[in-house]
């Protein structure tokens, strides 16, 4: 007998009993749909924190201060709550060199930034939100942005202490439109300060590298109204706040080198400034940790919905075993009639086995779309863009067929050894 | 003509080796020559349907040799007992054993596919065999939709699938009324006088019996008697006679 005629023929069988195969086919269905559905939603969740964290450099480690009361990982650097530092707190420009000096291999350079605040440029009826904050030449590098039109800023405005800006294009179509930007002075507020700069450069924006995070992932505010960054000279900054020291920046690593390890090293090497501050102590954060931080926390939620989806299976599978047995037990008479006409064991084994693999199968691909519905919704939910794996698709088929193949083995042996004359007496 | 079933010292006994052990076929003797028509009765228990069993390659002989077209069955692994089933023999049973949930010709495809037929030159045979037994409208049916008799002919038509040298039949007019029996035997006979097949029938009806070319009667699982039927003595030849 072929395979096509084996496979006919349990579909055959299967589309008998519609009710018995569908509740069969339940713990594969829920087994294999819980795999699809967590691997679908895993694999969104981790496309949409690579794209969004993709803006932060994989070497970037960021150094902030943060208070003692704080527990937990410091995931986002946030400005609320830190308002009450006084001066003797923050992270002084000997502190800095003292690290470079210490681990010259380790560190490629410091990107600092002074956030001043949240304010707004005008011109004529339009406007554009901003956050302006003060930068040295490194941050261009640290956070990958592109420039597209003009220059970033120097270490000769950073000398000089010119008022220049780098501004968003999306900042520029704003306010602008077609009109080059370039050598145009703009007047911004912030709620302490109003100031006028001259742009020199224009960047790329991207969701990703808003140097606040947090806010970005919280706007639902129109398109127009998103907040960009205005990045104006680090000395200039500190002249406008009238800071002595600063309250975050990132270190550049070398390629190479493992920063979640080297976080700690920055931490013990702040802890000694810090041993006998009572409110304040040094965090870090790396891209590398956290993005492992979430990787870990996902395969710990996998691993539970793995070992569910095993159990679901494991039953599954023993479900169908059973209803194997039952069905031949129901068709003695029939495999006895099978093997008069000349069925051989072998025939009447694969016969039998093909039946499981295809329940199995069946409940498989419905498990598969169930799970994909699932996921996507979930991801939908949480705002990500589904991402369907082929891997988990493939896996799954496989799964189902190995169940079919394992727990239909035993049913279909037994089938294939029944004798042809006491299963054709049977009543 | 040669002999195509040549039974000697057939012993057949079950739970050997127990304190019951059963002794229900004592030592039969029986040859069939290729293209006769034999017939067997009995009462019941005294030992038919073994005997049958034993024909078809389904049951090996306890003791004694059994050649099959020349080969001893005795001898022949599974799967060899499965391919003289498949080719050689063709069953016919009293409760026709058609398969339920498949249609008629299906049904008469099944020895086919066993034998690895491609599917179109089998479906096009099985219609074929269909209409030889009068069944060829009937094919798509599905067996819960025929009548006993229009079951046992697709049963018929089924055993003729591989083209076999002979066909068994264990009371296949059982589950029938005394005239569709009579139609069902008449297929048998038909088969047996145009298409050459060797013909062993077991009956109840002595009437049934007297067409066929030899008569057989066990008894407590032995020969107790051997006589001439009418189809032999030329008296029965001819389509529809009366009993
Ligand atoms: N598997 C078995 N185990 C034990 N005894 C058996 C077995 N098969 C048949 N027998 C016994 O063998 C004897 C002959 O049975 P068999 O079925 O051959 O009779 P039969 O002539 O076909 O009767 P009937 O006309 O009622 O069909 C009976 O006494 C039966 O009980
Ligand atoms: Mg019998």
């Amino acid at each position: 007998m072929k395979f096509l005629d084996n496979f006919r023929e349990a579909i055959g069988s299967l589309l008998m009993n519609k009710m018995r195969s569908i509740l069969t086919m339940l713990g594969i269905i829920i087994g294999i749909g819980a795999v699809i559905a967590i691997m679908t939603l895993g694999a969104s969740m981790t496309a949409y924190i690579t794209e969004t964290m993709s803006g932060f450099g994989i070497n970037n480690i960021t150094v902030m201060m943060r208070a003692k009361t704080d527990e937990g990982p410091v995931l986002y650097m946030s400005t609320g709550g830190m308002n009450a530092y006084k001066d003797k707190d923050l992270i002084t420009e000997e502190m800095m060199d003292g690290l470079k000096e210490e681990y010259p291999d380790e560190i490629k350079a410091f990107s600092v930034s002074e956030i001043i605040g949240n304010g707004q440029t005008e011109k004529g009826a339009d406007y554009a939100n901003l956050s302006l904050s003060g930068v040295n030449p490194e941050y261009i590098t640290a956070n990958n942005l592109t420039l597209i039109r003009g220059r970033f800023i120097n270490d000769q405005d950073e000398a000089v202490g010119r008022r220049l800006a780098v501004v968003s294009d999306k900042l520029v179509s704003n306010i602008f439109g077609d009109e080059n930007p370039l050598g145009q002075e703009i007047i911004i507020r912030t709620q302490n300060h109003i100031d006028n700069y001259t742009i020199v450069g224009v960047y790329e924006y991207s969701s990703g590298n808003n140097i606040m995070l947090g806010a970005v992932m919280a706007s639902s505010s129109s398109d127009y109204d998103v907040s960009t960054d205005v990045y104006i000279p680090l000395s200039v900054a500190k002249k406008v706040m009238n800071t002595k020291g600063y309250s975050s920046f990132t270190v550049v690593t070398e390629n190479g080198i493992n920063s979640t390890e080297f976080s700690k090293t920055i931490e013990s090497y702040f802890s000694k400034y810090y041993a006998r501050n009572e409110d304040f102590g040094i965090g870090t954060f790396s891209m590398e940790s956290t993005v492992s931080e979430i990787t870990s926390m996902m395969s710990t939620i996998s691993l539970a919905i793995a070992a569910i989806a095993a159990i679901s299976l494991l039953v599954g599978g023993i479900g169908v075993m059973n209803i194997m047995i039952v069905s031949i037990t129901e068709r003695t008479r029939e495999i006895g009639t099978r093997k008069a006409l000349g069925a051989t064991n072998g025939e009447i084994r694969m016969q039998f086995i093909v039946e499981s693999v295809v329940i199995c199968l069946v409940g498989g691909f419905i498990g598969i779309a169930l799970g994909m519905a699932l996921g996507a919704i979930g991801a939908a939910l949480l705002g990500f863009t589904a991402k369907a794996t082929v891997t988990s698709i493939l896996l799954s088929v496989g799964v189902s067929s190995a169940i079919g193949v394992f727990f239909g083995f035993y049913p279909a042996n037994k089938a294939a050894k029944m004798d042809p004359i006491d299963a054709l007496r049977y009543e | 003509m040669a002999d195509i079933i040549t039974l000697k010292d057939i012993y057949k006994r079950y739970f050997i080796g127990k304190s019951n052990e059963l002794e229900v076929i004592h030592g039969i003797g029986l040859s069939v020559a290729e293209g006769e028509f034999v017939s067997i009765v009995g009462e019941s228990g005294s030992g038919k349907s073994t005997l049958m069993n034993i024909i078809g390659a389904l049951d090996r002989p306890t003791e004694g040799t059994y050649f099959l077209d020349g080969v001893n069955v005795a001898a022949l692994s599974q799967d060899e007992l499965s391919l003289a089933r498949k080719m050689k023999i063709g069953f016919v049973f009293q409760t026709f054993n058609l398969i339920g949930r498949i249609s008629a010709r299906a049904n008469v495809e099944l020895p086919m596919t066993y034998a690895r037929m491609p599917r179109k030159e089998r479906q096009e045979r099985a219609q074929h065999l269909l209409e030889i037994v009068g069944m060829g409208d009937r094919a798509k049916h599905q067996p819960n939709e025929l009548s006993g008799g229009q079951k046992q002919r697709t049963a018929i038509a089924r055993a003729m699938a591989n083209d076999p040298a002979i066909l068994l039949a264990d009371e296949p007019t059982g589950a029938l009324d005394s005239e569709t029996g009579l139609k069902v035997l008449d297929i048998f006979r038909d088969l047996n006088k145009n298409h050459g097949k060797t013909v062993v029938l077991i009956t109840h009806s002595n009437a049934l019996a007297e067409h066929s070319d030899r008569i057989i009667t066990l008894k407590d699982g032995v020969i107790i008697g051997e006589r001439r039927g009418s189809a032999d003595r030329g008296e029965d030849r001819g389509e529809g006679d009366a009993l």
